[in-house]
């Protein structure tokens, strides 16, 4: 058995019957402890490329086989996986409606049959390492975004997932609160959990990235190790969106 | 002087004939009763249809796409199921409700109580506008509600129980007491097959007194009466959960 997480193949999302191909056929590997980092222009494909691997998007063609399990096929229960592969997003999502340790423990306690002591107590322990503590029974729409932000990974981590998927998680925050989110972030690469990072944070994927993937119209342009991927890029559209961003 | 206290001598002798002489105001009394009942019934079979087309509805408009794409017999019941309700609510909302009330009477429930016929009748009318005020409600919730509790691993339906409902129930709660009040008027039509309630007992104080002046404006006094008391009552609801959102 391979130590690949998971394995994408020709993966392909249509929208409008094939006039819109937002991913066309797309190839790859995540493995055990990676940090992969995809950027690409807007429209490129990278958001609905990671909310494929969950499944949140059907992809219209192709494989994902997570844990060797190809969970693209029907008779497979995604639910069940998706507790395994954590997520977040751009606009937080924390749920409004329960306070943030509930919003920490309802996952575990429903989907994992966890006691409500033993999921408070994890909780209260990951609140802790992001500083937020004090804030445990506080509602959603009581915290800054960057603190949303730290709810919603540890809320993700409370399921104890075997990969986080970060769609964009610090591009609706203001300028001064990034700092701590991507501090989290770098934190949980650093503790080796598997992590796919869509973002435009290049100093975070120079960081912390142990492969960085540029994508432009749905496909996969160019993917290399942080280092030579930034000083050294092959593909022109790469140079060009990198003389942009840089 | 003399032609004042002939008027008010008047007026005291309308107002025994008509409510104090063989205790017609018990008329507007069991009226009164008759109307409550009819709306409150009529209400929660109202709830009960528009909760399920609501379901039908927004978990056609939430998962068509991928249930289409992942296909299976489940898509095709989905959509039928859609294109029942849909239809349903054209037809409820399409036609007057004093011409349903009686095609419930004279055509289809001919051997029936009365009460009972306005109850299926209001009730089964209500139900088509509760169920566009449910589904306005569960498609006003941010998408990422649901996004964020399908990536932890719960189901469609659990993630409606934990997240979405609870948020449409509190955005809809004011919207849906005016129902009531909406409501509670409509049912003056159900003297049109005959039925005693408030109207029908102001009409029928009118018809054996012939005057018209007295007992109709004690029915409009008691609709305003009531509509205004009901109105207070959801100003305070509605007042206390804009409070609980802080």
């Amino acid at each position: 058995m391979s130590d690949n997480i998971i394995e994408v193949r020709g993966l392909k999302k249509y929208y409008l019957g094939g006039q819109v191909k937002a991913l066309d056929g797309i190839d790859a590997d995540i493995k055990k402890g990676e940090v992969v980092v995809i950027i690409g222009p807007s429209g490129s494909g990278k958001s609905t490329f990671l909310r494929s691997l969950n499944l949140l998007e059907m992809p219209t063609d192709g494989t994902i086989n997570f844990n060797g399990v190809n969970i693209t096929d029907k008779k497979v229960d995604i639910n069940i996986h998706r507790q395994k592969m954590g997520m977040v997003f751009q606009h937080f999502n924390l749920f409004n409606n329960m306070n943030i340790i509930k919003n920490m423990t309802i996952a575990p306690t429903q989907l994992l049959k966890k006691s409500k002591e033993e999921a408070n107590e994890k909780a209260l322990t990951l609140l802790k390492r992001v500083g937020l503590e004090d804030r445990a029974e506080a509602y959603p729409s009581q915290l800054s975004g960057g603190q949303k932000q730290r709810v919603a990974i540890v809320r993700a981590l409370c399921m104890e997932p075997e990969v986080m998927l970060f769609d964009e998680p610090t591009s609706a925050l203001d300028p001064e609160m990034v700092g701590e989110v991507l501090d989290v972030m770098k934190d949980l690469a650093r503790a080796g959990m598997t992590m796919v990072v869509v973002t435009h944070e290049m100093g975070f994927a120079r960081e912390v990235g142990t492969r960085v993937i540029f994508m432009d119209g749905g496909r996969i342009i160019e993917e290399n190790n942080p280092k030579d991927f930034f000083e050294n890029p092959q593909n022109d559209r790469l140079k060009d969106f990198l003389s942009k961003v840089l | 002087m003399n032609a004042l206290s002939l008027w008010f001598s008047e007026l005291k002798e309308t107002f025994i004939s008509c409510f104090i002489t063989d205790d017609r105001w018990e008329w507007l009394v069991e009226g009164f009763v008759n109307s409550v009942i009819i709306t409150v019934f009529a209400l929660l079979l109202g709830l009960v249809v528009g909760v399920i087309l609501a379901a039908v509805r927004s978990s056609y408009d939430k998962n068509e796409e991928s249930m289409k794409i992942r296909g299976g017999i489940g898509y095709y019941v989905l959509k039928l199921l859609n294109a029942i309700a849909k239809i349903y609510i054209t037809v409820m909302r399409g036609i007057p409700v004093v011409v349903q009330l009686m095609i419930w009477y004279f055509v289809i429930m001919v051997s029936a109580e009365d009460i009972p016929i306005a109850i299926v009748a209001f009730g089964l009318n209500s139900g088509a506008y509760v169920a566009e005020i449910f589904r306005g409600g569960i498609m006003s919730i941010d998408n990422g509600q649901f996004e964020a509790g399908r990536s932890l691993g719960f189901s469609y339906f659990q993630t409606m129980v934990h997240v979405v409902i609870p948020q449409t129930v509190k955005s809809t709660l004011p919207t849906l007491l005016n129902e009531l009040i909406a409501l509670f008027k409509e049912t003056s039509i159900a003297g049109y097959v005959g039925i005693l309630d408030l109207t029908k007992a102001g009409e029928r104080i009118r018809g054996i007194t012939f005057e018209a002046f007295m007992p109709l404006i004690a029915v409009a006094i008691v609709y305003l009466v009531t509509v205004v008391l009901l109105t207070k009552i959801v100003a305070i609801i509605e007042r206390r959960l804009r409070r609980n959102e802080r």
